[in-house]
């Protein structure tokens, strides 16, 4: 239990998508206008990141990675596929983004309503495969841990994405020099904010 | 190809009034046909020259900053990204060009993604042969040139609607684009942070003493460690858009 505890919290501070990868940047300043529309998007790649990870995990354990095909017969033990995972991963994203859009439009319209254009856009945003890549990099022993890794990510962007946007919302109020408006103060801002998160580095977990 | 056979006919052609006949014929017809434009005219030079400064990708149209700054501590993987991302941009936005009256709209995301994995494999395939350091020092960001917003973004924006040739050229342009600002933030971050350039120590030697130290060190001059660290990739990006937003008013936002 402490383990996954370890990996939840490390994944949402530690080892932030936005401030530690800068991974998801471009719909990070491109949604982060308004509190609204960002909680919209923050929940959906958590959604997303938590199905695709373990998926991914399940793939690159039981296809890709070499001897994976083990189980299929002795004789593929030596089969390397690694060199394949971009296109698996991106394939699996892109086809789960897909198919989360339709039952969520079927199941439940009001959340579709509220994610809105925002599902779709998910499929190319650097987050989602940079957690498949990242949980590949990382080796973990069980789809359990993946699991667990996907949320924490997740969540780690739902906060990053929740806080610039409600400094965003209050930074209208002031006086920013003319060409620093917009996406100068933001990018600032962003940097600001990481060198704060810097501040977990020093936990041990 | 009707061109072709015009190439033929004029090289065929016996008396001299005939081949001068034929030859008219054939500058009448470049000149009114597909080929009226020039191989780099200035509608093609601007599809160049404009993600470098007023649509630069990056610091206007605010794409692909994703990868483009957790790996500007130094030069060297900087342009090595910048070079992958040409080739992958380049050849993608030619093939999506082409296959542009064959892919179905709703699943052009999927095939857009496809096309694009599979340049980015052979990339890093090839960094993997060929420049194995380079290749552990990006990491994931190789694979991320896939969700990279820039070649997604000009897919959708321009391959999906433009020729072949001039999707090319914009491929080429933006991620042109993308490469001057990554290219800038590395300098920055690897003269400040670590006093050298690509590798190569252009501030003097650092000693452990300052009777050791050569160049600027032996005056007692410090690297600035803060600069070696990922935030600070993103205040250089913010000024780089102060100094180019102050220099270029067009570009200035109202909100």
């Amino acid at each position: 239990m402490q383990e996954y505890l370890n990996l939840f919290v490390r994944s949402i501070f530690i080892e932030n998508m936005v401030f530690a990868y800068f991974l998801g940047m471009c719909s990070y300043l491109a949604v982060s206008k308004t509190v609204k529309t960002a909680v919209g998007l923050g929940a959906a790649v958590i959604f997303v990141l938590a199905i695709t990870v373990p998926i991914n995990f399940l793939m690159d354990e039981y296809l890709l990675r070499p001897g994976a095909l083990e189980w299929l017969d002795p004789s593929y033990a030596s089969v390397d596929l690694s060199f394949l995972s971009f296109i698996m991963f991106i394939a699996v994203i892109a086809s789960m983004v897909q198919l989360v859009e339709m039952i969520v439009e079927k199941f439940a319209p009001a959340l579709y309503g509220a994610l809105g254009i925002f599902l779709p856009l998910i499929a190319v945003n650097c987050a989602i495969l940079g957690g498949s890549l990242f949980m590949q990099q990382k080796n973990f022993s069980g789809v359990d841990y993946a699991v667990v890794y996907g949320l924490g990510s997740g969540v780690g962007w739902f906060l990053a994405i929740l806080a610039i946007a409600a400094i965003r919302e209050k930074i209208a109020y002031s006086n920013v020099p003319a060409p620093l408006k917009g996406l100068g103060i933001t990018f600032i801002i962003t940097g600001l904010m990481a060198i704060g998160f810097m501040s977990f580095m020093g936990i041990k977990l | 190809m009707a061109k072709d056979k015009l190439h033929k006919e004029v090289e065929n052609s016996s008396t001299k009034e005939e081949l001068d006949a034929k030859k008219k014929e054939m500058i009448l017809f470049l000149s009114s046909s597909e080929e009226k434009e020039h191989f780099l005219s200035k509608a093609n030079r601007k599809l160049l020259s404009d993600p470098l400064n007023d649509d630069n990708p990056i610091t206007v149209q605010v794409l692909g900053i994703c990868s483009a700054l957790a790996i500007t501590v130094q030069l060297q993987p900087a342009i090595v990204m910048t070079l992958a991302v040409i080739v992958v941009m380049a050849f993608s936005n030619m093939i999506v060009s082409m296959l542009r009256n064959l892919i179905p709209s709703r699943i052009r995301i999927i095939v857009q993604l496809v096309v694009v994995a599979a340049l980015v494999i052979l990339v890093d395939q090839i960094l993997k042969a060929y420049a194995y350091d380079v290749s552990k020092q990006l990491s994931v960001f190789v694979g991320l040139i896939i969700t990279n917003c820039i070649v997604m973004g000009r897919l959708e924006a321009f391959a999906l609607g433009n020729g072949v040739y001039k999707s090319f050229l914009d491929g080429v342009g933006n991620a042109a684009g993308y490469g001057v600002i990554l290219i800038i933030v590395a300098f920055f971050r690897e003269l400040l942070g670590s006093g050298k350039l690509f590798g190569y120590e252009v501030l003097g030697h650092k000693g452990l003493t300052i009777e050791d130290s050569t160049g600027l060190y032996a005056l007692g001059y410090q690297d600035n460690g803060l600069m070696l660290l990922a935030p600070m990739a993103l205040i250089v990006v913010g000024i780089i858009i102060w100094v180019q937003r102050s220099r270029n008013r067009k570009l200035i936002e109202e909100a």
